[in-house]
């Protein structure tokens, strides 16, 4: 039985929370400014609980099972970030109070600040970014403000290997430039030959996801920035994959000038079901007076006596808000307990495992499932998700594995893998989980020639079977019935 | 797969009928089929319009792909099929009939020798599933 | 530490692979920047990370140990204990965005009846599964005006009753859409509380969107319907930014003719947070459904006929558009529009009506009250919601200072954006404002103008 939607459950009537009458004299309503009625549902407090905790039931998540869902990051979220989160200290504080009445606040974001600035090698960093998207959106217009204020506005192109992340040319596109791509070679790396026809005095940036979406790092990677530069370019970093370098390599150090954090894939704070995520974004000492703003600095120094007082400054040619107030605050909670807890070699413990996880997969799997980039992965790694042998495409192997109670991987992207499958375990997951998704992805191969209907009808066991995709979009229901006003 | 030896091709996928100075264009079969069901279509010129050789005149979309469909030669629009927007399907059932897209008056008929006959098109589509 | 392998496993796990040792696996990075050693202490156990979490926690006021009437965009409202309790839950926490529908009914119905009340509270056909917040809401409202008219229309006319950080994160967002231009707000020179004549007059040809708050940044509530008509007439679209709260009480923007409704959806059982994350309302008539960025679900059937909901419409989409999409928001609130929407199911129409109406009546009295201490004047001359404009007798940062040592959040300086505003204080109030604490802020101005 489907669940019935809130209006459908509605009964006239009923109140799920009271409050208090007035205790002020009631003021005169603008009569000629008032709606007519509110079409909104009417539950009591229990029928809302049942309601979503039916819900909630339908739902895969990573408390439930193992989650390798590549580029996605999909590692166990710690229960204690949650609670700090909830702290009333930081939960219940209004963004536009007196400074000195949020100064925990201000020294957590400050320290969040340093702390990435320490992890990836660059010299500044603004929280503000709401999202990995977002953080991009931002690092191309600080890229665009860097070239415009030297004058030197004819740079309009932006490199996007092919090997990237999918938001990258829409971020590039929002931004004015004009998107070009460049071919992954044989290696899984930029194809330098390529990229050289591409380097001239049109060129604003590169967009570079390393390790890219083959779960691979850059080779070639001081090559590529080096000929990027030479030519008068800035290299962005999607720092969507940086849970593979945490504490092994320093995106700032390799001379990456501009990169977007995802605090939603690398430290650990809860997916949400799609959001809310938080990007910041980290740049060198160059790109730093483009930051958006405002972001937190020491606004008076302390003393034997006294702290610092902490406060918002603007970067001096800062590309301006990118958003409300300072960013995802509740995230930064989360990430800051995250850092605190691993510790400077937690966290490159925790790279090193991400890596071990997705290697060791890699080669349990590699013999059935052809895996077409076969050097050592970082992260995670692609595989194709079906055989010359047999009608069976990624799309019946994921839907299959569902009816293991084992959330797919990423397929179809990247799109330079016929049917990928794209694989990313975590550094989370203990070798027993592992071994078990590896049996399951064994036994689908198998069942793949010997009950290829099996696969196709996929699955059998999860809350829905396969849903018309077409239905949806060509009728476009998009709300549910409700009563008219 | 269906490719009718009366039409021309483009190497984005669209057919021309050209009768006299007009030319009637769709996309093709295989390019339906590339991108499975569809489900939306839209018209960016109307009637009247001087379109360029080139110049992106609709957009079609299914659940898991987009497509943009360019004037395979230069003229003034004449027409457009007013059922498609309603009817996106028939992308899907009838590419060379009932979901002609554009009619245009060609403003250069020797554009048209640009553009592959069935037998070339049919080559080409080879290509590409491999 | 939350890496699970013993010695052993690992062991193990790297004779599968073939190499001797971990570090064996980064060879790709080039030597010399491999393994730096980070400057970070070194880990803490969970009880020593709470400590020191709760200590930096306690060096916040919280507004709810304090008595608040600030504003100016995010409201401190009650929040049933069921919110919290059902959106803790790790199925709908620790879940990802639903790209497997089979298994993310969860996600997927909710975000469905999320859009369904959003639609219904703005009087608009549709709403996306969410955006950022409400400035960025704000600013992909004027992308996707700009994307109606295909680039011809290169200027929007946009209210000084706008909330400011909308309008910079507007300005911010646009910098690359050539001869993009604002008309209309203050940085245009424009008086910062005029009202909808002005906007009327600068709109034009080559006008994309009008864009209004409702109420506005000033707490004002204005009838916007004249000011769509003349819109409408020169061919534009009319976005209105929303308190969604209030429209618990307020006809809708849909009853105004608006194409476009977008704001900031925190009132609505999201805590304060300090700023983050909120939720961005972005609601719209059926016929831009398809300019319309972010996500949308869609309602189907599975194979076997049953209801069942579907992420839709993703052709538009970055990662299928790629660069020819019109927007590249890829993540949508998730968590938090399922919290404003189980916090809509239990207050209900009732209860809904109800908090908007205690806002209502509490700030009237706040201003009466204010209104009659000498020196202070409420310079608002129409409907207000819940927030209002106080003419004060000094500099409000000298005021608040004040209200500060006697347990007081005073209301917004509005100086801040607007230098033409000098001594107007913003102050708000909701349910959670007792008579009690608006007389104790009226004694205390009182005070503070004798000192």
């Amino acid at each position: 039985m489907p669940e019935p939607t809130v209006f459908e459950l509605s009964v006239a009537g009923r109140v799920g929370v009271r409050f208090p009458e007035p205790d002020v004299p009631c003021a005169e309503l603008p009569a000629a400014l008032l709606r007519d009625s509110l079409p909104m549902p009417e539950l009591s407090e229990l029928e809302v609980v049942r309601h979503f905790t039916h819900l909630s039931t339908l739902n895969y998540s990573i408390d439930k099972g193992f989650y390798p869902l590549g580029s996605c990051t999909m590692k166990y979220n710690p229960k204690i970030n949650e609670d700090m989160a909830k702290l009333p200290g930081f939960a219940d504080i209004h963004p536009l109070q007196p400074i000195e009445t949020v100064q925990g606040a201000l020294v957590l974001m400050y320290r969040l600040q340093e702390m990435l600035k320490e992890i990836s090698g660059f010299s500044a960093v603004s929280l503000q970014p709401a999202a990995g998207a977002h953080g991009e959106l931002t690092g191309v217009l600080i890229i665009r403000a860097y070239h415009h204020a030297r004058n030197d506005c004819a740079r309009t192109r932006i490199i996007i290997p092919d090997s990237a992340h999918g938001t990258n040319p829409a971020s590039s596109a929002m931004s004015g430039f004009e998107v070009v791509n460049v071919r992954t070679d044989a290696n899984g790396n930029v194809d330098l030959e390529a990229l050289k026809l591409l380097c001239d005095d049109r060129l604003a940036g590169l967009m570079l996801t390393n390790p890219n979406t083959l779960g691979l790092f850059e080779q070639n990677i001081l090559q590529v920035i080096e000929m990027v530069h030479a030519a008068g370019g800035l290299v962005y970093g999607d720092g969507a994959n940086l849970n593979a370098l945490l504490g092994a390599a320093r995106p700032g150090d390799l001379g990456i000038d501009v990169m977007h954090f995802n605090l939603h894939k690398t430290f650990s704070t809860p997916h949400g079901g799609g959001g809310p995520g938080s990007g910041p974004v980290g740049v060198n000492e160059s790109l730093a007076e483009y930051l958006p703003g405002p972001i937190v600095a020491v606004v008076e120094e302390g003393d034997d006596e006294n702290a610092p007082l902490y406060g918002f400054v603007m970067p001096e040619h800062s590309i301006g808000r990118v958003k409300a107030f300072f960013g995802h605050f509740g995230m930064m909670v989360r990430a800051y307990t995250y850092i605190l807890m691993n510790g400077g070699d937690g966290l490159r413990r925790i790279a090193e495992y991400a890596v071990l996880n997705a290697n060791y997969l890699m080669a349990r799997l590699k013999g059935v499932y052809n895996v077409p980039y076969t050097r050592r992965c970082m992260h995670e790694f692609v595989a194709e998700g079906c055989w010359k042998d047999v009608d069976i495409h990624a799309l019946d192997i994921a839907k299959r594995l569902m009816d293991y109670d084992i959330h797919p991987p990423t397929n179809y992207f990247p799109l330079i893998v016929h049917e990928a499958l794209m694989i990313e375990p975590t550094e989370t997951e203990d070798k027993q989980t592992l071994d078990a998704f590896a049996d399951v992805m064994l036994k689908i191969a198998q069942e793949a020639r010997e009950t290829p209907a099996l696969l196709r009808e996929a699955p059998h066991n999860a809350p829905t079977r396969r849903l018309d995709e077409v239905k949806a979009a060509r009728d476009l229901v998009l709300c549910c019935w409700f009563p008219e006003q | 797969m269906n490719i009718p030896v009366d039409l021309i091709y483009t190497q984005g996928d669209e057919w021309s009928k050209i009768e006299g100075d007009t030319a009637t264009v769709g996309i093709t079969d295989y390019a339906q089929e590339q991108l499975s069901d569809v489900v939306f279509v839209e018209f960016l010129v109307g009637v009247g319009d001087v379109v360029e050789k080139g110049q992106q005149i609709a957009t079609v979309e299914s659940v898991k792909a987009a497509a943009e469909v360019s004037a395979p030669v230069s003229g003034t629009v004449t027409a457009i099929n007013e059922d498609l927007p309603q009817s996106p399907e028939l992308v899907n059932k009838d590419s060379f009939g009932g979901a002609w897209m554009i009619r245009l008056q060609m403003s250069n008929e020797a554009e048209t020798k640009a553009l592959m006959d069935s037998d070339a098109y049919a080559q080409y589509v080879q290509e590409r599933s491999h | 530490m939350f890496v699970p392998h013993t010695e052993a496993e690992r062991d193990e796990m790297l004779k599968t692979i073939g190499v001797e040792q971990i570090a064996d696996l980064f060879t790709d990075i080039p030597a010399n920047y491999r393994f730096p050693s980070l400057n970070i202490p070194a880990g803490l156990t969970e009880m020593e990370a709470a400590a020191e979490l709760q200590e930096l926690a306690q060096g916040n006021e919280p507004a709810g140990e304090l008595i608040s009437f600030l504003g100016a965009g995010a409201y401190h409202h009650y929040i049933p204990a069921a919110v919290n309790s059902i959106v803790s839950r790790g199925e709908f926490l620790t879940a990802y965005t639903p790209y497997q529908p089979e298994i993310a009914q969860g996600t997927l119905q909710a975000i469905f009846e999320y859009q369904s009340l959003i639609a219904a509270l703005t009087g608009m056909d549709v709403s996306n599964a969410s955006h950022y917040d409400g400035a960025t809401a704000a600013a992909e409202a004027v992308v996707m005006a700009y994307h109606h008219f295909r680039g011809k229309r290169s200027k929007i006319v946009l209210s000084p009753g706008v909330h400011p950080h909308y309008r910079a994160t507007i300005r911010t967002y646009m910098q690359g859409y050539a001869d993009f231009s604002i008309a209309g707000d203050h940085e245009e020179g424009c008086d910062p509380l005029s009202g909808t004549e002005s906007l009327a007059e600068r709109i034009d040809a080559n006008t994309s969107l009008v864009m209004v708050q409702y109420p506005d940044f000033f707490g004002r509530i204005y009838d916007f319907t004249e000011l769509v008509k003349t819109a409408h007439a020169a061919g534009a679209l009319v976005a209105v930014a929303v308190n969604p709260l209030s429209l618990a009480l307020l006809k809708t923007p849909g009853d105004f003719g608006a194409d476009i409704v977008v704001g900031e959806g925190q009132p609505l059982g999201i805590p304060l947070s300090f700023g983050g994350p909120y939720l961005g309302i972005f609601a719209t008539k059926k016929e831009y459904v398809r300019r319309l960025a972010g996500r949308l679900v869609g309602e189907t059937v599975d194979q076997d006929g049953r209801r069942a909901y579907v992420l839709t419409l993703t052709a538009r989409e970055q990662h299928i558009r790629r660069e020819k999409a019109t927007s590249n928001i890829c993540t949508n609130q998730g968590l938090i529009a399922l919290t404003s929407l189980v916090y809509m199911s239990l207050l209900g129409k009732h209860g809904l009506r109800q908090v908007a109406e205690l806002c209502y009546h509490k700030a009237h009295y706040a201003a009466e009250q204010i209104n009659q201490i000498p020196g202070f004047s409420v310079c608002i001359d129409r409907p207000f919601f819940h927030e209002f404009v106080v003419c004060c007798p000094k500099p409000v940062a000298e005021i608040n200072a004040a209200l500060l040592d006697e347990g007081i959040l005073g209301g917004y300086d509005l100086e801040q954006d607007y230098p033409a505003l000098q001594n107007r204080m913003l102050v708000a109030v909701t349910e959670l404002n007792s008579r009690h604490e608006i007389d104790v802020l009226v004694e205390a101005l009182k005070e503070i103008t004798h000192a």
